[in-house]
């Protein structure tokens, strides 16, 4: 790699302090803060769902009113997934695609320092909500009507939170489409691209299609609100079935902006810890697609007890069944790469392979619902809110751990304590199982989800996931430590810590140079 | 700043603007909120508060980006790149339509039927369907817009406008510098023709037709579509405006006026959205 | 040998499960209609599938983790892409799928089909309570969760039924088509008895239906499954089946309850008799957001104790219950009560919690303010 590197090259006139941060323009700064927004969100999101757990730790009202306990909800379901987990892909999206490409930045350096700036004030919107007369919209992060008319003004202070959000993410998506497209280092075809590089592609395109129809859908209960329109109510000829499908028309491919970087992640960490290439690549690329493509049209999963016709059932159940195909090529050729590979387990691959385990177990229970009559019997129970934790934190928190340990020694020069790094992914393994795996048997046996309250029968499963969740959030605070400690005073890293590892980015010194590759590589 | 050797690049210095639209957009948002509940004064502060700080970022990051431009910094790489983006943009936007039109779709062909139907007669015996309507509960009867009014005008000076913009292209790539200007100027005002025959249409509906964005599913769909677009209709001449302005000051070049090119893009797709309405909200 | 798999996975799963009740219950509950067992085998079915396939790719993965290690001495092998095994892997998963689809299909269409009802049953949900009207024998009434405040509230020890238990239990005789038509007055509720297998959303201004054929007497016991607004975890919903006969006696009770019920709205009442009746009414529709104290819950639900329209002008506060406030919660009690209740509601709100204005309002003004 003939790239020449400028350690100390235009800093000059750079503001320092805490301006350097709100003005940066570069892609490393903009990930770093994206990534440090994503985690305290990630605190926030957690302490949100210690408040929940507390609450169902016993059958009756303890700690908690029930609508606090709905605020609780809410806000948990939308700061987890708007605040925490996709900007922490859109931060590794930032430190990595550039590197991984051969450019030197993002397309747009100075959009993608609004993209990330406009998190804080969309966060500071949902956060003040609490404090408002009435508190928080407490509708679920669903946001169904007409419920939410009837909310408060925390519900506006939402909406106008989601359009922020909206915004940012279009915005961050037009920037990573044109970088990819249009900054790639001579010689690195759309083909030879790493392959985080292209689940970040086809996210982006997921979210530009998705995120204004959110926009379109919460706009339409703001004037629903306030303007007297009659959009979700039947006595105008609304209905408020129309939000729903609306607003899953962009929920479900949602869940797939959420899982497809992290498919990414899973993509490049595997091979790297098999020491072989990725058993196959273009299928792999083509797999991602097909599922971007199919996310489109199986939207009603979501519904299937709002009593559509049944041919309409019938449609949604086989579109989505289908979904497991491109998911199962994905799973078949990880598996197929570690196929006598030469196989280590640091952390980064540890995370990969639990997200395997576990996000295969939550693929396949989203089988099981995708299955109508299955679903009526345990549609908003806590088996859905199983199934989701198991694609959400095993799948997407999962993979953004194995991506932080996997990069960090790139980003910050210096290794992290392995030991610690394992016993980090150990002790979240076996706690988030305690957590989630009991909520499948709570909703078997007919507990609704959004509930501060049970009947006794649900008791003991209760407290287990109560223990589990608390033990998870401790075992975050190690994390916290490990990264905080690595930082500070972990051992110097090579260029390239990992044996396996052949992608761009490890042809540059650790820590990178400030602006990546300002002569672009050129790549054979 | 740091334009790279190969110049295949630029990077532009860390720049306060964005973090100014941040704040602006929170002012904004936090005002509409106070004013929508009842605290109207403060909001209205905050939200006045937040449009001057909006409007002082446009001028800002604009004016910043249209100097750059003008200094020949951005070469044909980043040209691309623009095209690129903005393509996307748009895209963005038809799907934000997109919603809006499937909702109008959805009570059309579903919900309205649907509550016309045999199983709803139970909670409304006397509805009968039948498009445009305001609804089962409806009590304030309405007419309807009519197409082949104000809506049919409205459609040629749209169409015209598109026209006049490629024409005006046309000049701009052959240097012809008064046709230029001349088709900017017919584009602007045939847009603000536009916009004027809209909102003498509005007027009539609310004061002589009963017709009201409270009007059910008809005056819903009718005011958020005809309305989003219009909204779309003023930020596409206030564009258009800009780069009349900039091409008097003698920007652009025949061969390289991307700005120009967006701002006509975003004219075309508002004249297409503009049909989609006149078909499916007016006409049909 | 395929039904062979299915019967002891299912037998797994009762050994598993142990009582349907019970705690660490594993399951679905036991199912009381064909339906339901249909759908619970279905679900042995698929459990069953997609269990042997994670065990397949697990195993496949925890070979290569034990024996494809770096530390075990192996060097890799590199080798990748290969057609074949690929098209195999993609299309093993889609005769999978398929065969999943078709029992699943077949199930869907039986449960769909609600055809040739034997009574129709119309359920409304309210926040936070069910109403229901047995349209073909004439007999209202709503249903409120009866567990006494004190066990949500950990004063004293929750009872066998905690949290599933009503005032007023739907009753059905077994072995008839029961179609329920659900629909909602505010938000969105669902009408969930898992051991009936039926779950169907409650959308206010649309009738949705759902049906079932109990075989057995029982009590089965749900609960609202769509969030509705605070109380949502306090809807229940019990249905009590029992045998034709008996439901023909329960019937004929009901009936002539509701007749010693009806309150003569031409009579004219005294305010003891206003006060003691509304505050009964109170109890039962309004407590449950205005509070027992009429304090309300600041922020959310106003107080009516010292409320400045309660104790101002009688008909702008009869105006309010009788149609409700659109956009908040408050909904129109007109259609709900009758004018003997909103009379003596209205009356019992203007003299408790020290709103003493002496008032009293008549069903007759009831009458005259409705539209
Ligand atoms: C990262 C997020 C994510 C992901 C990836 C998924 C993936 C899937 N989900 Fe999930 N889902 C959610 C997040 C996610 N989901 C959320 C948040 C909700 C609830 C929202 C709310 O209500 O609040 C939800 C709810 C939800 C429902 C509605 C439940 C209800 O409310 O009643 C359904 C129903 O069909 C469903 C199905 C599926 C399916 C079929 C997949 C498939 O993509 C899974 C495919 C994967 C596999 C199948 C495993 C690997 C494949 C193989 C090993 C091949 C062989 C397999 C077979 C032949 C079966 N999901
Ligand atoms: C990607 C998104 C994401 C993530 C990461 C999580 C993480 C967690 N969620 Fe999830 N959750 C959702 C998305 C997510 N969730 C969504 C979308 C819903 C639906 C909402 C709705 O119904 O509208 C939901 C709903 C939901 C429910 C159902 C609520 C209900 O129906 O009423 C529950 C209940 O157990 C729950 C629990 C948890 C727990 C215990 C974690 C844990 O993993 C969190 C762990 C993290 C921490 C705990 C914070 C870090 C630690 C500290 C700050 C240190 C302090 C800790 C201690 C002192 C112990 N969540
Ligand atoms: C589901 C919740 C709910 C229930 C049940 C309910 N209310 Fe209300 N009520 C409200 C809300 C919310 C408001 C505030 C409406 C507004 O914003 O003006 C309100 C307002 C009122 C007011 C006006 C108070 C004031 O000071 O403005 C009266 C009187 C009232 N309700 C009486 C009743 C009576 C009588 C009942 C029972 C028959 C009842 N409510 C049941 C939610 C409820
Ligand atoms: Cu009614 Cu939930
Ligand atoms: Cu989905």
């Amino acid at each position: 790699m003939e790239a020449v590197h400028h350690l100390d090259h235009g800093h000059e006139h750079h503001p320092a302090g805490i301006m350097r941060w709100v003005t940066t323009t570069n892609h490393k700064d903009i990930g770093t803060l994206y990534l440090w927004f994503s985690f305290a969100m990630f605190m926030v999101g957690g302490v949100m769902a210690l408040v929940i757990r507390a609450e169902l730790f016993q059958p009756g009202l303890q700690i908690v009113q029930p609508e606090f306990f709905n605020q609780m909800t809410t806000l948990h379901g939308l700061i987890m997934v708007f605040g925490a987990i996709m900007p922490a892909f859109v931060g590794f999206a930032n430190w990595q695609i550039p590197m991984m490409i051969g450019a030197p930045d993002m397309a747009f350096p100075r959009m993608n320092n609004w993209s990330f700036w406009l998190l804080p004030p969309a966060a500071l919107l949902l956060v003040i909500s609490l404090f408002v007369p009435g508190g928080a919209a407490a509708a679920g992060w669903t946001l169904y009507p007409p419920l939410t008319v009837q909310m408060g003004m925390g519900m506006d202070l939402t909406i106008f939170a989601v359009h922020i959000l909206g915004m940012s993410s279009i915005m961050g998506s037009i920037n990573i489409v044109t970088t990819v497209l249009n900054l790639r280092a001579p010689g690195m075809t759309l083909m030879k691209m790493p392959l985080f590089v292209w689940t970040w592609l086809i996210t982006a395109y997921l979210l530009i299609a998705v995120m204004p129809v959110l926009a379109g859908a919460v706009t339409m209960t703001l004037t629903d609100r306030h303007f007297g329109t009659h959009f979700f109510n039947a006595a105008g000829g609304g209905d408020p079935v129309l939000f729903q499908h609306i607003f899953w028309f962009f929920g479900h491919p949602e869940v797939y902006i959420i899982i497809l970087p992290g498919f990414g992640v899973v993509s490049q960490i595997i091979p790297a810890f098999s020491r072989k290439p990725l058993f196959g690549y273009a299928s792999m690329v083509y797999a991602t697609a097909s599922i971007a493509i199919l996310s489109f049209i199986v939207w009603a999963h979501h519904m299937y007890t709002v009593g559509m016709p049944v041919a309409g059932q019938l449609f949604f159940m086989f579109a989505t069944m289908l979904i497991a195909v491109p998911t199962g090529v994905k799973v078949f050729n990880w598996l197929a790469t570690m196929w006598k590979g030469s196989l280590t387990f640091e952390a980064p691959m540890l995370f990969a392979l639990g997200f395997i385990f576990l996000f295969t177990t939550g693929g396949l229970t989203g089988i099981v619902l995708s299955i109508v009559p299955l679903d009526v019997q345990v549609h908003d129970t806590y088996y859905v809110v199983a199934h989701f934790h198991y694609t959400m934190v095993a799948g997407a928190l999962f993979s953004a751990f194995g991506a932080v340990y996997f990069w960090l020694p790139k980003w910050t020069g210096k290794m992290y304590d392995e030991k610690l790094g394992k016993l980090h992914f150990w002790l979240s393994f076996i706690f988030f199982n305690l957590t989630f795996f009991v909520q499948h048997f709570l909703g078997l046996a007919g507990m609704p989800r959004r509930i501060p309250d049970y009947a006794l029968q649900f008791a003991e499963f209760n407290a287990i996931s109560s223990v589990g969740a608390f033990g998870f959030g401790l075992t975050q605070l190690l994390f916290f430590y490990i990264v905080l400690k690595c930082i500070r005073s972990g051992e110097k890293a090579p260029a390239r810590p990992w044996e396996g590892a052949d992608t761009l980015e490890w042809t540059l010194p650790s820590p990178a140079p400030y602006h990546s590759f300002e002569t672009p590589p050129v790549v054979k | 700043m740091t334009t790279s050797d190969a110049s295949r690049y630029y990077l532009p210095e860390p720049s306060h603007w964005p973090v100014t639209g941040s704040v602006a957009l929170f002012c904004m948002a936090l005002g509409g909120v106070l004013m929508m509940n009842g605290m109207v004064t403060p909001g209205a502060v905050s939200l006045a508060i937040g449009v001057a700080v909006l409007v002082y970022m446009l001028f800002g990051w604009f004016g910043t980006v249209i100097r750059e431009s003008e200094a020949g910094k951005y070469n044909k790489q980043v040209d691309v790149s623009y095209r690129w983006s903005m393509s996307w943009f748009i895209f963005s936007e038809v799907m934000f339509f997109a919603g809006f039109f499937g909702a109008l779709f959805y009570m059309r062909v579903l919900s309205v039927p649907d509550l016309a139907g045999l199983e709803q007669k139970l909670l409304w015996p006397e509805f009968a369907g039948g498009w445009p309507t305001a609804g089962p509960g409806a009590q304030d009867p309405f007419t309807p817009m009519g197409a082949w009014g104000i809506p049919a005008i409205n459609t040629l000076l749209l169409l015209s406008s598109g026209v006049t913009v490629t024409w005006a292209h046309w000049a701009l790539k052959q240097n012809k510098r008064g046709q230029l200007n001349l088709g900017l100027l017919l584009t602007i005002l045939l847009g603000i023709c536009f916009l004027a025959l809209q909102a003498y249409e509005y007027v009539h509906a609310y004061s002589e037709l009963n017709l009201k964005l409270t009007s059910g599913a008809y005056g819903a769909t009718f005011f958020m579509l005809t309305g989003f677009h219009g909204a779309h209709v003023t930020l596409g001449t206030i564009m258009l405006i800009v780069i009349l302005f900039r091409c008097l000051a003698g920007h652009f070049k025949p061969d390289h006026h991307f700005a120009f090119e967006a701002v006509s893009w975003y004219w075309h797709f508002v004249d297409v959205v503009w049909l989609l309405l006149f078909i499916l909200v007016y006409w049909l | 040998m395929y039904k062979g798999l299915r019967r002891s996975v299912a037998l797994l799963f009762t050994v598993m499960g142990g009582a349907a009740h019970g705690a660490y219950q594993l399951n679905l509950q036991e199912q009381q209609t064909r339906i339901g067992q249909d759908i619970f085998d279905l679900h042995t079915l698929i459990l069953a599938i997609v269990a042997v396939i994670f065990v397949g790719v697990m195993g496949v993965m925890l070979y290569s983790i034990v024996n494809h290690r770096k530390t075990a001495g192996r060097q890799a092998v590199q080798f990748h892409e290969n057609t074949t095994v690929e098209i195999i892997w993609t299309i093993i998963p889609f005769i999978i799928l398929v065969a999943m689809a078709f029992p699943a299909a077949k199930t869907l269409l039986a449960m769909r089909d609600a055809s040739h009802p034997d009574l129709t049953i119309k359920a409304t949900g309210y926040q936070w309570k069910w109403g229901y009207d047995y349209l073909q024998d004439g007999v209202s009434f709503y249903s409120n969760l009866s567990t006494p405040r004190g066990q949500i509230e950990n004063k004293d020890p929750k009872g066998e039924h905690y949290l599933l238990e009503v005032d007023n239990p739907i009753v059905v005789p077994t072995g008839k088509k029961i179609r329920i038509l659900i629909t909602a007055n505010d938000v969105l509720h669902a009408w969930y008895v898992p051991a009936l297998a039926v779950k169907q959303d409650a959308i206010p201004g649309f009738i949705r239906e759902a049906w079932f054929k109990v075989e057995r007497p029982g009590t089965f016991r749900g609960q609202c499954a769509e969030l509705c607004g605070k109380d949502h975890g306090f809807m229940p919903i019990v249905v009590e089946a029992v045998e034709p006969e008996k439901y023909a006696q329960w019937v004929a009770e009901q009936k002539k309850k509701q007749a010693a019920a009806q309150l003569d709205p031409n009579k004219t009442f005294t305010l003891d008799e206003l006060k003691a009746h509304g505050e009964k009414v109170y109890a039962q529709n309004c407590v449950a957001c205005h509070q027992a104290n009429g304090a309300g819950i600041p922020g959310a639900f106003p107080g009516l104790a010292g409320s400045k329209l309660v104790k101002g002008p009688k008909e702008a506060h009869i105006g309010i219950v009788i149609n409700g406030k659109a956009g908040t919660a408050m909904a129109p009690f007109g259609k709900q009560l009758s004018d003997v209740d909103l009379a003596a509601v209205v009356t019992y709100e203007r003299n408790a919690w020290g709103n003493n204005t002496g008032d009293l309002v008549q069903p007759g003004e009831i009458k005259a303010l409705r539209k």
